[in-house]
């Protein structure tokens, strides 16, 4: 767009502010024939980017709308994302956390596939059975019936992508549930392999 | 804990669309790196470690029988929601490319087989599939994480490993130039 046109846009008076949106040639406003040729030639070119822009403008709002509605939509039951960001824990910190822990060693869990945990998994951590299954929720209830509910959990799963996996979610629900107070998750943004393996930190494999 | 989204439902409005941006960044650069074929595994160009399976019809799976094709070696499981995006396009690639001599080839890595061969008739898999277990993982580098494809050329050289949520079309692509004319 010109400068002109820019301008024309920017200082654009009522009747025209009216026209925004009309097809140029295909109706006239009252108070336009007085434009002498070029004015007229720049107000039509004018008009049509104005409908352009218009359409985009449109166009973006409502993309825009529908994105606002999925990010302030609540977490789906069962997402990882319904975890709160301060219980979430990156690979180094738990490292940094097995090495410098003596006496209250965390208690970790993983609650996703036994396939993989029996391929690898972290040293010391136990299978708790699948969050996203009854059974394996049911399985989790138990191991952790008779512990205090003061105790340093995390869990973990890296079966897929974090937006994707089906375990964590429910799973920390139920400790939370169950009163747990101090309870993590481990946050493998793509998986186990990319996340933990890949990386060199320690894994054993075993059921 | 920066990089890390906060907790949907109670931080402010501006920090959930900060968060929102940044976990967007976050996977695509994730997901990005993730699909790359790993230029770098061992079993690039290498054979592709064989194995034999009973598939969900009861017929043998020897990946050997499929030398002289290529082969589409995926693994998934039923709890993986980007395998069960993927699979329709598995299946209408078996029937367009397979006569061009493209195989596909399913381990389910689930702990249930019951799970497994449920979805393998809703989803109409017209290709075989078989249970895998953690020694065939093994056996394949280490199956941590869904989904996993290989890709085997006719030759059973391995070509190309796609990790995590691939871009299809590219897989796509890359298959073709092995492909019979």
């Amino acid at each position: 767009m010109s400068k002109r046109s820019h301008k024309l846009f920017i200082n654009i008076d009522l009747p025209a502010r009216r026209s925004m949106f009309m097809v140029p040639g295909t109706a006239r406003e009252p108070g336009t024939n007085g434009l002498n040729s070029l004015q007229g030639n720049t107000m039509k070119f004018g008009l049509a980017e104005r409908s352009r822009i218009a359409a985009f403008l449109i166009f973006a709002f409502l993309s825009f709308a529908v994105q606002l509605r999925a990010q302030f939509a609540p977490a789906p039951a069962g997402s990882a994302f319904s975890i709160p960001e301060a219980q979430l824990l990156k690979p180094e910190a738990l490292i940094q956390l097995l090495q410098t822990t003596n006496k209250d060693k965390p208690l970790i869990l993983q609650v996703g596939s036994h396939m993989l945990f029996a391929q690898a998994h972290i040293p010391g951590s136990e299978y708790a059975g699948p969050g996203s299954q009854p059974a394996g929720i049911e399985q989790l209830q138990i191991r952790m019936n008779a512990l205090s509910r003061k105790k340093l959990i995390v869990l973990y799963c890296g079966c897929c992508p974090w937006n994707r996996c089906p375990n964590l979610g429910p799973a920390f629900a139920k400790l939370r549930e169950m009163g747990f107070t101090n309870v993590k998750a481990l946050y493998l943004a793509n998986n186990f392999g990319a996340d933990w393996a890949d990386k060199g930190y320690p894994v054993e494999p075993g059921n | 804990m920066s990089g890390i989204p906060k907790a949907i439902g109670n931080a402010p409005c501006i920090l959930r669309r900060s968060f929102a941006v940044k976990l967007l960044l976050g996977l695509c650069v994730g997901v990005s790196a993730a699909q790359s074929p790993v230029a770098t595994t061992s079993f690039l160009h290498k054979q592709a470690p064989q194995f034999v399976r009973t598939d969900f019809e009861n017929r043998k799976l020897d990946l050997r029988a499929y030398r002289g094709k290529v082969v589409l070696l995926d693994f998934w499981a039923t709890w993986c929601a980007s395998c069960q995006i993927e699979m329709p396009r598995f299946v209408a690639w078996q029937s367009q490319y397979g006569p061009r001599g493209l195989q596909i080839i399913g381990i389910s890595m689930d702990d249930d087989p019951a799970l497994a061969r449920k979805l393998y008739k809703k989803m109409k898999l017209n290709y075989p599939v078989a249970m895998g277990d953690e020694r065939l993982g093994q056996l394949y580098g280490g199956v941590l994480g869904l989904p996993l494809t290989y890709l085997i050329d006719s030759q059973g050289n391995v070509q190309a490993r796609f990790r995590g949520e691939a871009d299809l079309n590219s897989i796509e692509e890359k298959f073709k130039t092995l492909l019979r004319p």
